[in-house]
């Protein structure tokens, strides 16, 4: 293993101290337990809460800020935090509207975050995405996977939120994006957790993980390497079976890198998908290529699909101000 | 429920605990991530630290506190579940004072129905449920029954053993295992195992008290 690491046990902390002093003017830090909110509290809205294991950066706390997140409660490598956490950190940031939290699917996080909501003093709700069509059961798992769509229901749910919206109303557009979106994921290579040591998974030169997730879980299959067309039209056609647009549908589409595979290759990857995606008469208005939800230094890359109405599409252009998305009107 | 016995489950657990590394960290390493004994070892060198904290207080506090530590500090999704088991214990002692052993196999029950409820799991999936859900039923049962106290630790002994043994021919639906399909057969699931160590042990304690 050769990563740019002090000691082991320290990396989070220090990731994590790092990260808020570089985006002071945006998020402050709390480290007894770990949480992130934005630097000024905002008033008179859902608090929306997300978090998760550590290792997916810039998710979850990339996206604490102005029309996104209000707080994000980030675990150790890959595993789900705790209920003290987000009990914390929603202390910290309801304002008098409630709290929502966005959670991926799986397991751990799933059951941590349900004895948070219980134990909450103010009322809650929880989105789960559930967006990757690639396995229905998988290691982490029962049922789908929240992978790239995460990061679409927090920007639309965020931007809601700051209309004032109520939690049933942000609630209720978090399950509809979640609802309109799916994901297909591809590993070139396999990533190595610092306190593992060693990549989680063997894999040769010449094969690929189709359908992998963001843990360097088992996706659907081992396939052999071949050209970046055939791969995305495997997971288009994967993506495309699961949402069953009607023709001439208004998609977002976004190419996510896990990491270690270069832009270059990730607009290539986007060319192709869009490409792909007018050929089948659907209609690209709105695109987000580059690292949202990465796998540690995994080499490989997701295709997310998210079918737009006028209020989807509204909520994805409005402003947002955070350390990872950041665009004005 | 005294909080006296539960001080001393906890030391005898963590003894038991530590002793069993090798074996627990080689049934994860077949059919899990192998961090099994590593978190069973921190939730125990968590409550140990405690025992001074809890010495003073009445058995439900110190079963919700053990419940709200573990949940901070095992983590994943065995946190959640492990804290479940002692939060609902908790608030079953707090409801009325448990004392009779009939009293106990019912909070005993209410808490195994908790972690069903919390994991959306049951029998048969190759979980630590498989030695639990038949100690429960043994447990209310016997002691329904009014069988001797020994009859009861013997019978849940036994049935603890039994139930972990069951999970070597099963296939995983839950937990990390559930992704091996067959591949997991033959292996008995960890969890399965830490659970029936530590029921054995707690019994052993419990005979020892019955006898003195």
């Amino acid at each position: 293993m050769k990563k740019f690491i002090n000691q082991v046990d320290d990396v989070l902390a220090e990731s994590l101290t790092g990260f808020a002093s570089a985006h002071a003017n945006i998020v402050s830090l709390n480290l007894e337990p770990h949480f992130l909110t934005r630097r000024h509290k905002a008033e008179n809205k859902v608090a929306i809460i997300s978090g998760g294991g550590s290792g997916h950066e810039p998710l979850h706390g990339g996206y604490i800020g102005y029309g996104m997140l209000d707080a994000a409660c980030p675990g150790h490598v890959f595993t789900s935090p705790s209920p003290d956490q987000m009990l914390a950190a929603a202390e910290a940031v309801h304002a008098g509207k409630g709290v929502l939290f966005i959670v991926k699917n799986y397991a751990g996080d799933v059951m941590n975050f349900e004895m948070a909501a219980e134990m909450l003093p103010f009322e809650s709700a929880t989105v789960l995405t559930s967006d990757d069509v690639a396995v229905e059961n998988s290691t982490y798992t029962t049922g789908r996977r929240g992978v790239a769509g995460t990061v679409i229901v927090e920007k639309v749910v965020g931007s809601l939120a700051e209309t004032g919206a109520d939690l049933a109303a942000c609630k209720a557009l978090g399950d509809k994006v979640n609802s309109r979106t799916a994901s297909m994921g591809v590993a070139l290579t396999s990533c190595t957790v610092p306190a593992a040591g060693r990549p989680t998974f063997d894999i040769g030169d010449t094969e690929l993980e189709m359908g992998v997730g963001i843990h360097g879980e088992p996706g659907r299959r081992r396939e052999p390497m071949r050209n970046a067309d055939a791969i995305v039209a495997d997971m288009v056609a994967a993506i495309l079976e699961d949402l069953k647009p009607a023709a001439g549908s208004e998609v977002l589409l976004l190419v996510n890198g896990f990491a270690a595979t270069p832009l270059m290759e990730l607009y290539l990857l986007y060319n192709s998908a869009a490409k792909l995606l007018q050929d089948k008469g659907l209609n690209v208005t709105r695109s987000l290529v580059g690292n949202y939800i990465t796998a540690l230094d995994m080499a490989g890359a997701s295709i997310t699909i998210c079918l737009l109405d006028d209020e989807i599409r509204q909520h994805w252009d409005s402003p947002v101000h955070t350390a990872a998305l950041r665009w004005q009107r | 429920m005294r909080t006296e016995f539960i001080l001393e489950a906890i030391t005898a657990v963590n003894d038991v605990i530590l002793h069993s590394e090798t074996e627990l960290e080689s049934l994860d390493r077949e059919i899990g991530d192998g961090d099994h004994f590593i978190n069973l070892k921190r939730g125990c060198t968590t409550l140990l630290a405690m025992r001074d904290e809890l010495a003073s207080l009445p058995p439900a506090d110190v079963l919700q506190r053990i419940g709200m530590k573990l949940l901070s500090t095992i983590g994943g999704a065995s946190g959640p579940l492990i804290a479940t088991f002692f939060m609902i214990m908790a608030k079953v002692e707090k409801a009325g004072d448990i004392s009779s052993l009939s009293e106990i196999a019912a909070a005993f029950n209410a808490s195994v129905e908790g972690i069903k409820q919390r994991g959306k799991a049951n029998a048969g999936e190759k979980t630590m449920l498989d030695t639990l859900i038949p100690v429960a039923e043994t447990f209310n049962r016997l002691a329904a029954a009014n069988a001797t106290p020994l009859e009861i630790f013997n019978a849940i002994q036994q049935t603890a053993e039994q139930g972990m043994l069951s999970t070597r021919d099963m296939i995983a639906t839950k937990g990390r295992a559930a992704f091996l399909g067959e591949r997991a057969i033959g292996h008995i699931d960890p969890g399965a195992r830490s659970s029936q160590i530590i029921i054995h042990t707690i019994c052993e304690l419990a005979k020892q008290h019955h006898t003195a």
